[in-house]
């Protein structure tokens, strides 16, 4: 029978599924951090149990962790505490962690792909809803609550009752300064910040396939900002070859053995899918969202919706939206204002990212009236970054080059945005307070957030190209 | 967290009449540097709930004395965003049992059913009335029967079927756990890693090298 790439991997490693219920599906890798961690490993110890298969789970140290001096102890008590104990959890029992100081620390969907530990065909799940970005390797990934971080440490496997499929196609040519993060949010637009629950999402097409590796993170990154369980891409050369040689990738024999068996990963030409969407990728602009959720984005020459444009029904949270935003229906949203540009996230913080914002503003200076932050995914980021002399680049431009972490993309640490403050961020959640309480973030591509650095508002990065 | 099991459910409820209520509005990060599960309902809603200054924004539905109970009723999409469960623990801490919407994120219901707190889907329409009915009088009593799926809104009698499997339904009524479950099954488990084609399922190896 035809199948999907979901359903390939999906059967593949379904344990049993319960009568009328669930199925129990076994999980090939777990990624852990700091923060939705500990109460799993309180309900180990309260069981009185081991971690099942500690070599399957990677911890690391990314959400509450400062992004300057990062040699010296945590400031805050409570994160210096949160952080602790996930190192004596690691040690106690038997968790390999990349903690603060290792040269592989990182955000967490950042380390896993560039260690070679996310492979295709793979069952991949975290304490975090962004684990999707390990989909753009044709794997299952998606993000659980800590009661399943808690399933997965003791027994390896979690109760899932299969989703529904959706397929977006994108095909055709970007345009110009269009770039993946553009695509996304064009697509969550489209579908709403709900559209997609209880579907996993494969995207495919043309558009999709011309991308690198790290750019089909991006959009695999934010399937959950639509509601989706999880997004995911065929792994094909692209991806092989971002694979090959990296830390925990296969070797030798094993590696060809490997690529024949994720060759076989793609949907079979007749699968079935319960949704499937068609997008021309030559009708997308550079976004940028305007509101207090991933859905409210725009095109950059576009306008806030008026008014009238608005059903009576979404009246009541478009308003509430737009007030917490200081912005006026119906208005443009090039030429607003920012205060702030954060260029960082699981998102948007690898190292084409870092890479396409310094060959833009090579030259360049920031404006006067605004705080730029460059906040590096990994170590490993972060040092390629410096080989390649980009943190000069950003240093002459006047940009802050810190240290890996979540840092403002939820503003856990200090790296908060001042209330009523105006924030273009390459991250993916624009929630009232996500960047710091009365914070108002402006979702955008690493493109389009250094060109506002330079110009300290809002503009159309192909007038600059 | 001591409720474990839920069966029937017969109270007054509180109106949070917001869509896409996302978890950074059920609970801020900064509120997540805690180890424990416990203590979280203080900071439900936290930035709603409260001004800068700590006094309580009298506007907001859960400062009001009128409205009380184990039932919170939320508009579409509730629960969107970030996985944290610490969003389920905040609410039931808080004192609910019940959250009812007429659209829920995957994971946030995910969490819920792993915390007893059952989240029931009303249609759009009934949705409507319920929140009309407990807008208009705080002393509305809701009743969420569990063993037959229905809910009632008791000052009209109109009732609703909702939807719950029947797995996590039974571990709802005798308060099992997931990993109760699972733990069951380890054999299986096991059986099935050893036909597991292996190559699948190398460990992250120890690289040693640092
Ligand atoms: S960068 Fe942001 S979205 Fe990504 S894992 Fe960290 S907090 Fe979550």
């Amino acid at each position: 029978m035809a199948k999907t790439l979901f359903e390939k991997i999906w059967d593949s490693h379904v344990v049993k599924t319960i009568e009328g219920g669930p199925s129990v599906l076994y999980i090939d890798k777990h990624f852990i951090h700091e923060v939705t961690s500990p109460q799993a490993f309180k309900g180990l110890e309260k069981r009185g149990m081991e971690v099942f298969r500690p070599r399957q789970i990677v911890a690391t140290a990314d959400h509450n962790v400062p992004t300057i001096d990062q040699h010296l102890p945590i400031k805050d008590e409570l994160s210096r505490l949160q952080v602790q104990q996930l190192i004596a959890n690691c040690a106690r029992y038997g968790v390999e962690l990349y903690g603060l100081g290792h040269p592989y620390q990182g955000i967490v969907h950042v380390i896993g792909p560039e260690l070679g530990i996310t492979q295709p065909g793979m069952t991949i799940v975290c304490g975090d809803s962004h684990t999707s970005t390990h989909g753009a390797f044709g794997a299952i990934a998606f993000g659980i609550g800590t009661s399943e971080v808690e399933m997965v440490m003791a027994t390896q496997c979690l109760l899932q009752s299969k989703p529904k499929l959706m397929r977006i196609n994108v095909e055709g040519q970007l345009g110009k300064g269009v770039v993946s993060k553009d695509i996304i949010l064009y697509i969550i637009g489209m579908t709403t910040a709900s559209g997609a629950t209880g579907y996993f999402v494969e995207y495919a097409g043309s558009a999709i396939r011309n991308l690198s590796m790290e750019a089909r993170m991006t959009i695999c990154n934010m399937s959950i900002e639509m509601g989706a369980r999880g997004g995911m891409i065929a792994p094909d050369q692209t991806t092989f070859a971002y694979i090959k040689g990296r830390e925990f990738a296969p070797k030798g024999a094993e590696w060809d053995k490997k690529v024949a068996q994720w060759s076989e990963l793609y949907s079979d030409p007749d699968a079935r899918f319960d949704i499937e969407i068609n997008i021309d990728a030559a009708d997308i602009e550079p976004m940028v969202t305007y509101g207090t959720n991933p859905g409210m984005g725009i095109g950059i020459t576009g306008h806030i919706p008026a008014l009238t444009e608005i059903s009576e029904k979404e009246k009541p949270g478009f308003l509430k939206s737009l007030a917490y935003m200081g912005l006026q229906a119906g208005a443009p949203i090039k030429g607003r204002k920012v205060d702030y540009v954060f260029i960082g996230s699981c998102t948007n913080s690898r190292i084409e990212d870092l890479r396409m914002v310094a060959s833009f503003v090579k030259g360049r200076h920031k404006s006067k009236d605004t705080e730029v932050w460059i906040v590096p995914g990994s170590k490993q980021v972060e040092k390629q970054a410096i080989e390649e002399g980009l943190d000069k680049v950003f240093e002459e431009a006047g940009f802050h080059l810190r240290q890996p972490g979540c840092s403002a993309c939820l503003g856990m640490n200090e790296d908060k945005i001042p209330a009523g403050k105006y924030c273009i961020s390459t991250s993916n959640r624009n929630f009232e307070g996500r960047q710091g309480p009365n914070a108002r973030t402006l979702l955008a591509s690493p493109l389009t957030a250094a060109l506002a650095a330079i110009t300290g508002e809002v503009a159309d990065v192909r007038e600059y190209l | 967290m001591s409720n474990k099991s839920i069966n029937t459910v017969h109270s007054t409820a509180v109106p949070l009449n917001v869509e896409n209520v996302d978890t950074d509005q059920i609970i801020p990060a900064r509120f997540l540097k805690a180890t424990s599960r416990d203590g979280f309902g203080e900071n439900l809603f936290r930035d709603w709930r409260y001004n800068t200054d700590g006094s309580p924004k009298k506007d907001f539905v859960l400062n009001n004395p009128a409205w009380a109970g184990r039932i919170l009723v939320a508009a579409k999409n509730f629960g969107c965003g970030s996985s944290r469960e610490h969003a389920a623990w905040a609410i039931k801490d808080a004192g609910f049992d019940v959250v009812i919407s007429s659209f829920f994120a995957d994971i946030f219901k995910n969490n819920a059913l792993n915390n007893f707190l059952l989240p029931v889907t009303v249609s759009e329409d009934f949705l409507k009335d319920i929140f009309t009915a407990i807008e208009k009088d705080p002393s509305t009593v809701i009743t969420v029967d569990l063993p037959q799926q229905t809910i009632t809104l008791e000052p009209t009698g109109r009732k609703e079927k909702f939807d719950i499997n029947n797995y996590k339904k039974t571990c709802l009524l005798n308060g099992y756990d997931d990993i109760d479950y699972l733990l069951s099954i380890r054999n299986e488990i096991e059986s099935f890693e050893s036909n597991f084609c292996p190559s699948d399922n190398e460990p992250v190896v120890r690289s040693g090298s640092h």
